[in-house]
């Protein structure tokens, strides 16, 4: 595999681990479109999710063009994206 | 954009043109199954149903049942039936000539004993078959198309590559005025909003909502929670954070369009789109249903490896990493790890499984038929008495 991450839709604001990402390491990705290098300021496992832009605390974590989650603490770019930052949408837009 | 495919007395266009054999009880399955036996070329498609039903359920596998014989991609049928079922080839036969499908039926209990069943019964495949031969492929818009997509043995990488390749697919294929359908609903809650925000209409929205909710009383009545329980322990190792994402993953198979009907299972659409049919996430009871609900052609994703097929649609196998399709080559018609290779975008390998997807119609045979594959299994909805 050529490729260290996914992005799968120009919306997103995470991408997804291709594999085990170092600590420090560049990665260059497209950030809305554009070329760019986010540093994982930590080592992410694979098929794991990295913050590609500072998500702020309660905004929305975007995957495939989606909201999967709103983030519970300020995101960093960069920053590893899983359930210790991020929760689910809660109950049900029928029963709002 | 067009293919060749057969052009049915009913107006509607099959991509195969089998002969089926099909028993509409368990019971006469074994007559069934020795005269597609003696009658090269015909499929016999074999279920455990037919008889026991109670309530709802007798509808729901008369739908699957006729549907299932009324596909487009069948010529002819041979009902076999036993004579005293609840499902009887009669009552099945009468259904398929009002939907315009040639079909002959035998009743085991009015023939000479079994012997004499197969004996009569191989004259009516034998000349079903004959028929079918007068059918010719004539070029078809890609309207006429109704692609089945699924997903199943996924992984990680399923709904990064594979999925939302075939949602293009879907996308260029609603594009061209054909349909896609998909199903899996216990695969669409977390995600229910996403799919509710794209309904075309109103009583869509509501139809989404109400599938979903029936899905997750089912699965409460059990005393389970899906809400609480998903993602689990290895989803959340994998990496996936919340239902919503792993629902997402799932739904992205679909593609992007509005959805403009929802159906239950093996039920018919009456729209042109994209289309969501209730049903289980069961690879072989999905797939049957979408089937029985009109689509010619299956595209089959998968992460891990499935090799199944049907015995009425081509089915086509996307594989969502490159050594899955290093292993099972034999297996896999196109593999999307490509595009995390570097050699494809999801755009590209959308753009090529709708290709694949018209040369298959035009009758390029899948993997999976090439193996004979002929899964089937219709879904149960009460118990059987």
């Amino acid at each position: 595999m050529s490729q260290a991450v996914i992005v799968v839709d120009q919306r997103d604001n995470v991408a997804t681990a291709l594999r085990l990402l170092q600590q420090g390491e560049p990665i260059e990705v497209q950030v809305t479109g554009r070329p760019e290098t986010v540093r994982a300021l930590k080592g992410i496992p694979f098929g794991h999710k990295i913050a590609l832009v500072d998500i702020e605390a309660e905004q929305p974590v975007i995957k495939y063009g989606e909201v999967i989650g709103l983030a519970t603490e300020k995101i960093a770019r960069g920053q590893h994206v899983h359930v210790h930052n991020v929760e689910g949408l809660k109950g049900r837009g029928d029963q709002a | 954009m067009k293919f060749l495919g057969y052009r049915r007395s009913n107006g509607r266009v099959g991509v195969r043109n089998h002969v089926l054999v099909f028993p509409t009880v368990i019971c006469a399955a074994g007559v069934a199954e020795k005269i597609s036996r003696a009658v090269p070329g015909t499929a016999y498609v074999g279920h455990q149903h037919g008889c026991g039903h109670l309530g709802e359920e007798r509808e729901h596998m008369i739908r699957a049942m006729t549907g299932s014989c009324s596909n487009p991609n069948v010529a002819g049928v041979l009902l076999v039936g036993l004579g005293c079922e609840m499902l009887t080839a009669e009552l099945l036969g009468e259904k398929l000539r009002e939907a315009g499908q040639r079909v002959e039926t035998i009743t085991t209990q009015n023939m000479q004993g079994t012997a004499d069943a197969i004996a009569k019964g191989t004259e009516l495949a034998r000349k079903l078959l004959e028929e079918a031969r007068s059918a010719q492929r004539e070029p078809v818009e890609a309207c006429e198309l109704m692609v089945a997509a699924k997903c199943g043995a996924s992984d990680t990488l399923s709904g990064l590559t594979a999925n939302p390749a075939l949602g293009v697919a879907c996308d260029i294929l609603i594009k061209e005025g054909g349909s896609a359908i998909f199903t899996e609903t216990p695969e669409m809650l977390g995600a229910e909003q996403v799919l509710a925000s794209r309904a075309a209409t109103d009583e869509v929205r509501r139809r989404i909502w109400e599938i979903t909710s029936r899905t997750d009383s089912k699965i409460k009545a059990l005393g389970l929670d899906v809400r609480e329980a998903e993602p689990g322990p290895g989803n959340i190792e994998a990496g996936l954070t919340t239902l919503a994402e792993k629902s997402l993953g799932a739904i992205r198979k679909g593609g992007t369009t509005p959805v403009v009907e929802v159906v239950e299972y093996a039920q018919r659409p009456l729209t042109k789109g994209l289309v969501i049919m209730d049903g289980p996430a069961h690879d072989v009871v999905s797939v049957t249903g979408m089937v029985a609900a009109g689509a010619q052609v299956v595209v089959f994703t998968t992460g891990i490896g499935t090799p199944v097929g049907s015995p009425i649609a081509p089915v086509i196998k996307v594989s969502s990493n490159s050594s899955l399709y290093q292993r099972w080559k034999g297996n896999i018609d196109v593999n999307a790890g490509s595009i995390l290779d570097g050699e494809e975008n999801l755009e590209s390998m959308g753009q090529r499984l709708f290709e694949e997807i018209l040369e298959v119609a035009s009758g390029k045979l899948t993997k999976a038929e090439i193996l004979g594959h002929r899964e089937f299994a219709i879904h149960t909805i009460a118990p059987t008495v």
